[in-house]
């Protein structure tokens, strides 16, 4: 692609997103889609997360841990320190960004399926953490966090108190669709620098990288760390969202969803994840109306996708654009 | 000439079995030094302590005096030991260039926020990574087949392209583990050629080695392994004379067929 295609079609898709979809929501009345996009923006932030460690070579079954942790580290420090709610996303992030050295440090060693099942695992625990810990206030969970209040600096106010907007719900679209550009940019850059085809060294030969000087152990580490970073960004807006958050808010279930999304989008393409995650969200809304089959079809169609796309939905793409 | 790399009393111990028996010896700068044994002597342990891959038990690996043994791959990658893989390990699913460049790592000023950011530093790196890799690809005579994924490329080609990942680090030593394995005669003398040019580049080369003839060929000095223990050193001709290397290579033969 050309340079000039490529700012083409950015610009493109940062009007759909930021003008096109609102304007086409109020015209429609359909508020409610506001939620659905919402939640669609925030999976794929924690998705695109999971598709880094998949570009290390990592089957990654485990960001659910980082999402609920997210969660209620937005959710505690709000509501029992009375934090600002835009001091806590950031917070929230680095808070899993940490957990995630300290936890990845030794689990990065693990290879293959025992990586993967050691990171479902992990998931389970963080259930079990919250239900357990006195601070997450267990099973009744966290409730009643207000919403987001205002953001100012130098007495200008940036992001107005969501409490007095008449349309919240399109504040938290903005927000997360923001946040999912913003989150998609930096994976991009990621990829197409250096640090992308040091990623792949790791993804393809582990002991030829070490040989040729890369210290694989740093570098599984930061990716893991970025990766858990977005996770909890992605819970701690949740959190918000919902304005309460449950040890079952997110699961093993969640985990695996992140990990299809990336699947389905397409493991070689940096925006796989966030097509991967549109598709299933709605897909899977679409099938409801089949009732008790919702199921059966559903997983059905996910092994058919696999086997005959198993480079994902954006391949599809790639191969027409080869031919033509 | 003075000793570049320096192996003392190196033990690997695997539990009951001892695979590599307090061997010491030394490479000179700029020699092409080779370790043979039969099957089984030892040597693909020794060449993984050398190049830290493995940590030995007791004994210790110096370069130019620093001690490089029970350091991080990387970090002895970093003081300039470097190895090739004995089968065809490379980054399969990059171009032929591509898998060079990354071997630059080493030499990178730029720090990983620098290459995110796009930094002038970070680009400089780039061009000049680019450049180098392409001086090295003429060099191992691969430059035609630089856009070639590297999975795709026939035998003898994946074995340059190892040894030009090696030298995209820059060592001050390169380990080349069995470089003539699998190579017809014709492959083994276009590579006993390379490996000598490379010595005339100013390289210093250690080689484990199946392959006598070529070995034979290419060594300045030779060092022999049998269980686990040196069993003799010397050129060519002194080792192709010495009694211990004809009984290690030629003894368990002659029992065989009732000598």
């Amino acid at each position: 692609m050309t340079h000039n295609v490529k700012i083409a079609s950015v610009a493109a898709f940062l009007a759909i997103v930021f003008i096109a979809v609102p304007v086409l929501i109020s015209a429609s009345g359909r508020t409610d889609l506001y939620y659905t996009l919402t939640s669609v923006a925030l999976l794929s932030i924690a998705s695109a997360g999971v598709w880094l460690t998949f570009y290390i070579g990592r089957i990654n079954i485990g960001q659910g841990a980082y999402a609920l942790m997210g969660g209620y580290v937005s959710a505690i420090l709000v509501v029992t320190y009375g934090w600002s709610f835009w001091l806590t996303l950031p917070a929230a992030g680095l808070f899993c960004a940490a957990a995630s050295v300290a936890i990845g440090l030794p689990i990065l060693r693990l290879r293959g399926v025992y990586f993967a099942m050691v990171t479902l695992v992990l998931t389970e625990v963080a259930r079990l953490l919250a239900l357990a810990l006195p601070v997450t206030n267990g099973a009744k969970g966290m409730v009643s966090i207000p919403l987001p209040g205002a953001l100012s600096a130098f007495g200008l106010i940036i992001i107005p108190d969501f409490a007095t907007l008449h349309n919240s719900r399109l504040a938290f679209y903005l927000l997360a669709a923001a946040l999912m550009v913003a989150c998609f940019a930096v994976v991009y850059r990621l990829v197409h620098s250096r640090i992308g085809k040091l990623c792949q060294s790791l993804q393809q030969n582990e002991e030829l990288a070490s040989s040729i000087g890369v210290n694989i152990a740093y570098l599984r580490v930061i990716a893991y760390a970025v990766s858990s970073f977005f996770g909890g960004v992605a819970g701690a807006i949740f959190a918000a969202i919902s304005q309460s958050i449950y040890p079952s808010s997110f699961t093993v279930t969640d985990s695996v969803n992140f990990m299809l999304n990336c699947f389905l989008g397409g493991l070689g393409y940096v925006f796989g994840p966030m097509l991967g995650t549109l598709v299933l969200y709605f897909g899977w809304d679409l099938l409801f109306q089949t009732g008790q089959f919702q199921l059966l079809i559903y997983s059905t169609l996910m092994i058919v996708l696999m086997l005959f796309l198993p480079n994902g939905l954006l391949s599809l793409a790639a191969t027409t654009r080869k031919k033509g | 000439m003075a000793d570049l790399l320096e192996v003392s009393a190196l033990t690997k111990r695997f539990g009951g079995l001892v695979a590599v028996n307090n061997v010491s010896f030394s490479v000179r700068e700029k020699e092409i030094l080779s370790v043979i044994g039969p099957n089984g002597a030892g040597k693909s342990t020794l060449f993984k302590l050398i190049s830290s891959f493995l940590r030995p038990t007791s004994g210790q690996v110096r370069l130019k005096g620093e001690r490089i043994s029970d350091l991080a791959p990387h970090i002895a990658a970093r003081k300039g030991v470097v190895r090739t893989f004995q089968e065809t390990t490379i980054f399969k699913n990059m171009s032929v260039r591509e898998n060079v460049i990354i071997a630059h790592h080493l030499r990178s000023t730029a720090s990983l926020i620098g290459f995110f950011l796009g930094t002038s530093t970070a680009k400089a790196d780039e061009a000049a990574f680019g450049a180098s890799a392409d001086d090295i690809l003429e060099l191992l005579g691969l430059s035609s087949l630089a856009g070639e994924i590297a999975r795709n490329l026939p035998h003898g080609h994946l074995r340059a392209l190892g040894i030009a990942i090696g030298l995209a680090t820059n060592p001050s030593i390169l380990l080349l583990d069995e470089p003539f394995a699998g190579m017809n005669h014709d492959e083994t003398m276009r590579m006993v050629a390379m490996v000598k040019r490379l010595r005339e580049l100013g390289l210093t080369i250690l080689l484990v080695e199946h392959d006598m003839p070529a070995v034979m060929k290419i060594s300045d000095r030779i060092v022999v392994l049998n269980f686990g223990e040196k069993i003799a050193e010397g050129t060519p001709a002194q080792i192709q004379n010495n009694d211990k290397v004809i009984e290690a290579y030629l003894g368990s033969e002659d029992e065989a067929i009732g000598l």
